[in-house]
């Protein structure tokens, strides 16, 4: 039988009359990883804080290890590794000196520490950056040595908030890769993403969160059958003919979305589609055929793109 | 499930009073603080201890030529260095502390994020103030040490009892250290911090260390003994003298709320700003 790691009911937060999260219910299992995709502003930084008892909640049930973060914090937070959206490394020490003290503040003997660096920075491929100050790193350098610095006391639970963010393409498929090894390792990852690759490449579980509510759950995979068709056909006329073909569209297929620079056909043969549209007399501009994806997802849940 | 090292020796406080506050790890707090004070410019850090020092020459032996000998209200003349002395040791204490507790603190709240990386751990908000005000108490410490060493020699320190001007210092930069970190944890805007510069020059200027309150009128002597200064200055000059009297405790009792109030509504104020 697996077991709940974390378990959260009606879980509410509010900031004056703003509700940031708003009665959610989830739970994540031991060695899952579970990742919370939506817009900025959908509720997730806010439910992570949350777990990571650096937050309080207004109302709902959560417990976290079986205990609860509003009363045992500071035991809750022993087991965590976090990795924030915004980088808090230590820019007055070096990449070495970073590890070590925040193995001090979980109170961890200065030998052991010492042992773990050489591994840690070996992670983090940043062997060659032992004593260089934080501050002359790379975006991506800094975002592995803060992942390396959550590792250094043990975690049973890793909360990654918007990990690749703001990284260029390759910085992304390398912090990936540390991540997957985490994952093989079986520590279980809690994942913020607004990146629908990086869900679908990451977590075996997800949550679609929009405006503080869950508005569907599941592998990325069966979110996609659910909501969504096998292919979506992707036709643009002209952003001011889009709307006016629109219910031509309509007729070919399961279900459209006309978004302003183009229209999306879903269907399970997307091909089929476009010949029926080029049969019709229609000759979009451009045309390209496609799998769903979580964007689709998204987009069929909320009505709106993911990134805006 | 393994428990690590890390979980077992976070979970000795399991139960305790205030674990949600103190994980009993200030020490972790002040290691940070000198890791990153073995890299930085020493010259700073001496001009701090440097600047009481040139007062001293400057008006303990420039002004005073043409002041002499004074009675410091205890019926013995002693020459005027001697009078400022105990006067600037107290500043000395108060300047090596305000300065770690607020710019310094106001840089890793605001700028840095250093307190909310710390905060992501198993430390609670009180080890976050008091790591940081006991770093801040220890600079105080360190310059208030520097300068009786320097004047000690001279003769400035007449009394035996000048011996307990050193813990003393320690306890007047707990103070300042506390309330400065307490005040800096409520501001918001650099403009802000700047009232904390306006506040202590006449703080410093004022509060007895060149000449007794005596001068004043009583009403702006009952303001002056307000300010915390004064009771600093009341407490070294009366151990340096040897002029030592039961009424000497309220400045020790000034201190000690000072201490209590600043690690309170420094450890209220984290906690309402990283834990909401």
């Amino acid at each position: 039988m697996s077991e709940n790691l974390i378990e959260v009911r009606g879980l509410t937060k509010k900031y004056g009359d703003f509700v940031a999260v708003n009665g959610i219910d989830f739970h994540v299992q031991k060695s899952e990883s579970f990742g919370f995709l939506g817009p900025n502003g959908a509720g997730k930084s806010t439910t992570m804080r949350i777990i990571a008892a650096t937050s309080q909640r207004t109302s709902g049930e959560v417990s976290v290890l079986g205990k609860d973060p509003e009363i045992q914090g500071p035991q809750i937070r022993a087991h965590l590794g976090v990795v924030p959206q915004q980088d808090n490394l230590d820019a007055q020490l070096t990449v070495s000196e970073n590890l070590y003290i925040y193995g001090r503040y979980f109170g961890l003997p200065s030998k052991f520490i010492k042992s773990k660096i050489n591994d840690l920075l070996e992670f983090a491929q940043l062997e060659e950056k032992r004593d260089v100050k934080v501050e002359a790193l790379s975006g991506g350098m800094k975002r592995r040595l803060t992942i390396a610095r959550s590792l250094v006391s043990e975690p049973d639970i890793l909360i990654l908030d918007e990990p690749t963010t703001g990284l260029d393409p390759q910085a992304r498929h390398i912090l990936w890769d540390r991540l997957f090894r985490l994952k093989e390792d079986g520590i279980t990852l809690l994942i913020t993403t607004h990146y629908m690759d990086e869900a679908e490449q990451l977590c075996d579980r997800l949550m679609v969160m929009d405006k503080g509510s869950i508005m569907a759950e599941g592998s990325p995979a069966a979110l996609i059958k659910k909501y969504s068709t096998k292919e979506v056909l992707e036709v643009r006329f002209g952003s001011d003919r889009n709307a006016e073909m629109a219910p031509a569209m309509q007729q070919l297929c399961e279900r459209i979305e006309v978004l302003p620079d183009r229209i999306l056909l879903y269907s399970d043969d997307a091909e089929a589609v476009l010949e029926s549209i080029v049969a019709g007399g229609n000759h979009p501009n451009t045309s390209l055929v496609r799998r769903s994806s979580l964007e689709d997802v998204f987009l069929r849940l909320t009505g709106r793109s993911l990134i805006e | 499930m393994k428990t690590s090292r890390a979980v077992a020796i976070a979970e000795r406080r399991v139960g305790q009073p205030g674990e949600r506050y103190y994980a009993g790890r200030a020490r972790a707090v002040m290691e940070r603080s000198f890791i990153a004070f073995r890299s930085s410019t020493w010259l700073i850090i001496l001009s701090g201890f440097l600047e009481p020092v040139m007062y001293l020459f400057s008006f303990g032996y420039g002004v005073g030529k043409f002041i002499g000998d004074i009675d410091p209200g205890t019926g013995t003349m002693i020459s005027y260095a001697a009078f400022i002395a105990p006067g600037l040791l107290a500043t000395s204490a108060m300047n090596g502390a305000i300065y770690d507790s607020t710019w310094n603190v106001f840089f890793k709240m605001n700028e840095s994020r250093l307190y909310h990386g710390m905060l992501a751990t198993s430390l609670g908000p009180m080890d976050v103030a008091l790591g940081e005000i006991g770093w801040a108490l220890l600079r105080g410490f360190i310059y208030a040490t520097g300068f009786t060493i320097v004047v000690a020699p001279l003769g400035l320190i007449p009394s035996w009892w000048g011996v307990l001007a050193i813990p003393s210092a320690v306890l007047i930069a707990f103070g300042f250290a506390s309330l400065g970190m307490a005040v800096t944890s409520y501001f918001k805007s650099y403009q802000q911090m700047g009232f904390i510069n306006i506040a202590l020059l006449p703080i410093f200027l004022f509060s007895g260390s060149f000449y007794p309150l005596t001068v004043f009128p009583g009403w702006m002597q009952g303001v002056i003994k307000v300010f915390p200064l004064w009771h600093a200055i009341e407490l070294i000059r009366g151990l340096t003298l040897g002029v030592v009297n039961a009424g000497m405790l309220t400045h020790v009792a000034y201190f000690l709320v000072m201490i209590i109030c600043g690690l309170f509504f420094t450890t209220r104020r984290l906690n309402a700003l990283f834990m909401r």
